[in-house]
């Protein structure tokens, strides 16, 4: 039974011009209306106590997927629904989050805390307002949540500014935890972090995923940051999953060529010099995204398929990719 | 052979309210013509300071206290502003973390490489732009000279910095310093620059500073390696040695910190503690309050610098404990 | 070349965290703090000067029935015979008027003090007032964004493309005279700045992390504007508030000068500079340039605290 479903999942942003823009283009015949199709069709599950990992570079839509299933965005198609039941709803386009049980964890520590207001409040207010603290349990609670953080309860009193980057993202997962989530979802949650601290707080993340049971979904851009704590891996290319399977077997034998590329141009620790192999070619915009697999400007396999068809995630073996290589091949008459 | 750079006790202090904070704390290194020096720490070590330092970019409250810094023989330090400006671009360049930090926005990316080319040396806007292109060219753009007509704004990230390292290169300085040049790009971006910079340190006698976090990036560059801790080097030697061999107990512990090196789910070894304020140092030895080696000898003096690979620590750690 | 668009959030900044504090970081009290504010404003002696100037024009002015020489008001303490002393001359009352007498015979200074009483009460309700005005325009547009902010913020424009004086002399006329009147004319003419200024703040501060992570908490949007928002935009809001106090004073001198504000039987710095302008061509010029001198004083003092209140929360300089 999943305890996350995504299905069919698109979104798109377009920019809605105003009344001056809209005269000039239609006195100058251009169209300034632009639209980002920031994810399309995405459909994946995440499984009571999974870790799943989201992988991929700028433009993949990475982030969006994670503040669609927080509710900070609702789907332009598809749906998000936990415990069968969607996260957000979208009226008039102002979105409204229906559920307390997922939670985010922000990249940026010193900007996803409110710089005005003291720790213990912070991590307070959610679940005060929600009724799930009564006001005298509220204290003790918060330094419950604290201690289990790996801080001082008595650290409640304090502003965010007195805090390092890795106490404050300590004290953005005890506001996450303090919601009693059953879904948590961390976008980049260690990428500002220092090398040193960054361990600090993976540790803490392993060692409360074991103590709590958390599900989460665990975005990030470093490859080996998401071997090691997720069970699976999605890879992301311009707002589609090209690649799923367990984390294991994707690093192991990875069977997307966008895949492979990525793992092939991470410099790794401790292989020498030059012993990466960079991908060619720049990040295509999601402006204006290539025909068919966005893939095939820079894959070494593409051929006259790739650049008419794109090919839906389906199994191969364990896994899950998205190539047309492994589905009869990449040449026309394959088709 | 000469070094193309060489920092011999260099020291920059910032005064604050709190009272003066030293930044960079007695750092010496020199780096051959044609290798890159990986100058590696985390956030507060000091690392992008010294590269500032080294190009004499301190301003108040801030300001170089000490040291010498030897460009091909030439004190940086001992020149007028004026001889200064006219080292800097020609003999020693800067490649910043964001490239609009050199890129005018409202200019062509030609016209300003081209001007970057005659401010040294006095040729004609057509042969400027022909050297604007070849620069191009050497980092690996495809169709430099479409691209030197475009604005930097319409260039994407990865393509902004490849500008702004062929700007550093039009001169074919003695020295580049590069400060955190592919933090901001994506992984696959990273590798088609990194496999560049490699390529044109290979080529040419361009000396390179690559200041940066990143221990994979330092690995998969760098000759040699500078470590930086609270302001100090606190080990440096040669890039295989110090990753394969680190003899500072911070350096073992920056490297094991990295989850690549262990297997799924296990915890990560971690260094305890933060980083120090540079305003409320320890005594003795900076790293002592997190080090697991610490004993006395380390609260009382701090250790001195020492040869080839080196470990600024008491308790040096050797081959059979890694 | 394709446009570099983002629209992901994924901008990597390993060194984004500065190593401003640390773990064991002394408390830093509220009290602390204040004594920092002080500290750094303290850099500046002009600041200071300005600031204790203020504090005694204040003191004289709402003192002004105890340290002024005469009441201003008292018709019957008033003696023709004094009319037009020359400053420093001695009156039938058998005191000396420093700063002279006006053509009822009035005494300058009570009058200057009198009237400064009244410029400060005008100037600081509507400052006050016309922040609170600002403020729930200005949220509410950065806040719920859509139309309702083009609407709100294209009234902003249109009243700021028109000078204040004007507007505030148009609703005078139309209103009449009077102290509640005149400050009721001053914060519909000076609300827009603050309404733009919060907009402009709230507009930054609502695309941060951590309105977003209110939101998605879920907090409700009242909880978000009023405990998230408004403490974030208020800091910028009072330099400017500062600064209107000052451009409020100087608005309501203007209208009484223009003989729209304030009557001379309840004197404002601006109806007694109007009253004495009457006399600049003879020698009585005593009679403007005192009162003149006071407002001079009183609006570049609160506009010199203000700027270096500016320059000390300004993050760029603090060190």
């Amino acid at each position: 039974m999943s305890l996350l479903t995504v299905s069919g999942v698109s979104k798109r942003f377009e920019n809605a011009p105003g009344p001056i823009t809209r005269l000039a283009d239609r006195l100058t015949g251009q169209d300034s209306r632009r639209t980002v199709h920031a994810l399309s069709d995405v459909s994946l599950s995440v499984a009571q106590g999974e870790v799943l990992g989201l992988v991929g570079e700028s433009g993949c839509g990475k982030s969006t997927l994670g503040r669609l299933v927080s509710g900070i965005y609702a789907p332009s198609d598809g749906d998000i629904r936990l415990h069968g039941q969607p996260v957000a709803t979208e009226h008039r386009g102002s979105v409204t989050k229906t559920t307390t049980r997922v939670q985010m964890i922000h990249q940026d520590p010193f900007a996803s805390l409110d710089p005005r207001m003291r720790v213990g409040e912070t991590i307070a207010e959610g679940p005060r307002q929600h009724g799930l603290w009564s006001a005298s349990e509220a204290a003790q609670n918060t330094r419950d949540l604290l201690e289990q953080v790996g801080l001082e309860g008595a650290y409640a009193d304090r502003l965010p500014h007195q805090f390092s980057g890795g106490q404050r993202q300590r004290i953005a997962i005890a506001r996450a935890l303090a919601m009693q989530p059953d879904l948590l979802v961390l976008d980049e949650a260690v990428a500002s972090l220092d090398v040193s601290i960054q361990a600090q707080v993976l540790n803490l993340f392993m060692d409360l995923r074991k103590r709590l049971g958390l599900t989460a979904i665990f975005i990030s851009h470093d490859l080996g940051v998401v071997r090691h704590v997720c069970d699976r891996v999605a890879i992301m290319y311009l707002g589609r999953v090209v690649e799923m399977g367990s984390a294991e077997t994707l690093y192991a034998n990875p069977q997307h060529p966008y895949t492979r590329a990525l793992l092939a141009s991470v410099p790794t620790l401790g292989t020498g010099r030059a012993a990466f192999h960079p991908i060619k070619g720049e990040i295509p915009s999601p402006l204006n995204p290539p025909s068919g697999c966005a893939f095939h400007p820079r894959c070494p396999h593409a051929g006259p398929r790739c650049h008419a068809e794109v090919r839906m995630l389906s199994d191969i073996g364990t896994q899950q990719s998205a190539c047309h290589l492994h589905h009869g091949g990449t040449s026309e008459e394959a088709a | 052979m000469s070094a193309a750079l060489d920092v011999r006790g260099l020291t920059t202090r910032f005064d604050t309210r709190k009272g003066p904070v030293t930044a960079v704390n007695d750092v010496s290194f020199s780096v051959q013509p044609g290798r890159i020096m990986g100058l590696v720490g985390e956030s507060g070590s000091g690392k992008s300071v010294t590269g500032f330092s080294i190009l004499g970019l301190i301003d108040a409250p801030g300001q170089i206290t000490e040291g010498q810094v030897l460009v091909d023989g030439t004190d940086l330090r001992s020149l007028s502003p004026d001889a200064l400006r006219r080292m800097r671009g020609k003999h020693v360049a800067m490649v910043f973390q964001d490239p609009m930090m050199t890129l005018n926005p409202v200019l062509r990316v030609g016209d300003q490489m081209a001007m970057a080319v005659r401010v040294h040396d006095r040729v004609s806007k057509s042969a400027a732009w022909d050297r604007a292109r070849q620069a191009l060219e050497t980092v690996g753009i495809p169709a430099p000279a479409e691209r030197l007509r475009a604005y930097p704004h319409q260039l994407s990230g990865g393509m902004r910095q490849r500008v702004a390292i062929a700007t550093a290169l039009l001169h074919r300085p003695s020295v580049i310093i590069a400060d955190e040049p592919t933090t901001a790009l994506d992984v696959s971006i990273q590798g088609q620059i990194l496999a560049e910079v490699r390529r044109l340190a290979d080529e040419t006698d361009t000396a390179i500073v690559w200041v940066t976090h990143d221990l994979a990036v330092v690995s998969s560059l760098a000759d040699d390696i500078c470590v930086m801790y609270a302001g100090r080097i606190v080990e440096s030697g040669s890039a295989e040695a110090v990753l394969s061999a680190p003899k500072h107990p911070y350096t073992r512990g920056l490297i094991d910190s990295v989850p690549a090196r262990h297997a799924p789910g296990q915890p990560l070894p971690q260094i305890p503690g933060a980083t120090p304020q540079l305003i409320n140092l320890p005594q003795g030895c900076a790293f002592r309050p997190r080090c697991p080696r610490a004993t006395d000898l380390c609260a009382m003096q701090p250790p001195q610098a020492g040869e080839a690979h080196f470990a600024l620590c008491h308790h040096p750690l050797t081959g059979s404990q890694t | 070349m394709m446009p570099d668009v983002s629209i992901d959030h994924d901008t990597l900044s390993p060194d984004g965290a500065t190593s401003t504090t640390a773990s064991g970081a002394p408390v830093q009290t509220r009290a602390a703090r204040l004594r920092a504010f002080w500290s750094d404003f303290c850099r500046a002696p002009v600041a200071v000067v300005s600031l204790i100037v203020i504090i005694l024009l204040a003191v004289v002015s709402f003192g002004a029935p105890w340290v002024s020489p005469q009441d201003p008001y008292d018709m019957a303490s008033l003696d023709w015979m004094d009319a037009f002393l020359k400053p420093g001359s001695v009156g039938a009352g058998g005191y000396t008027h420093w700063l002279g007498t006006d053509n009822v015979g009035r005494d300058m200074l009570s009058a200057i003090f009198y009237g400064l009483r009244t410029s400060f009460v005008i100037g600081l309700s509507a400052g006050v007032l016309a922040l609170a005005l600002g403020i729930c325009v200005g949220l509410s547009a950065a806040y719920f964004g859509g139309r309702l902010e083009s609407l709100l913020m294209r009234i902003i424009d249109l009243q700021l493309s028109m000078p204040a004086i004007l507007l505030a002399l148009v609703l005078v006329a139309m209103m009449g005279q009077g102290v509640g009147q005149i400050i009721l004319a001053l914060v519909v003419a000076q609300y827009a700045y603050f309404a733009r200024t919060t907009h402009g703040a709230a507009t930054v501060e609502r695309g941060k992390d951590y309105i977003e992570a209110a939101r998605s908490t879920p907090l409700p949007a009242r909880r978000v504007v009023f405990r998230h928002l408004l403490p974030n935009v208020l800091p910028p809001l009072i330099v400017v508030a500062t600064v209107q106090v000052a451009s409020a004073i100087a608005l309501e001198a203007t209208l009484s000068f223009l003989g729209v504000g304030l009557p001379l039987t309840e004197p404002s710095l601006g109806s007694l500079i109007s009253n004495g302008f009457k006399y600049i061509h003879t020698d009585r010029t005593w009679l403007s340039i005192y009162p003149g001198v006071f407002l001079m004083i009183t609006v570049v003092a609160i506009n010199l605290v203000g700027d270096q209140v500016r320059h000390v929360l300004d993050p760029r300089n603090q060190r």
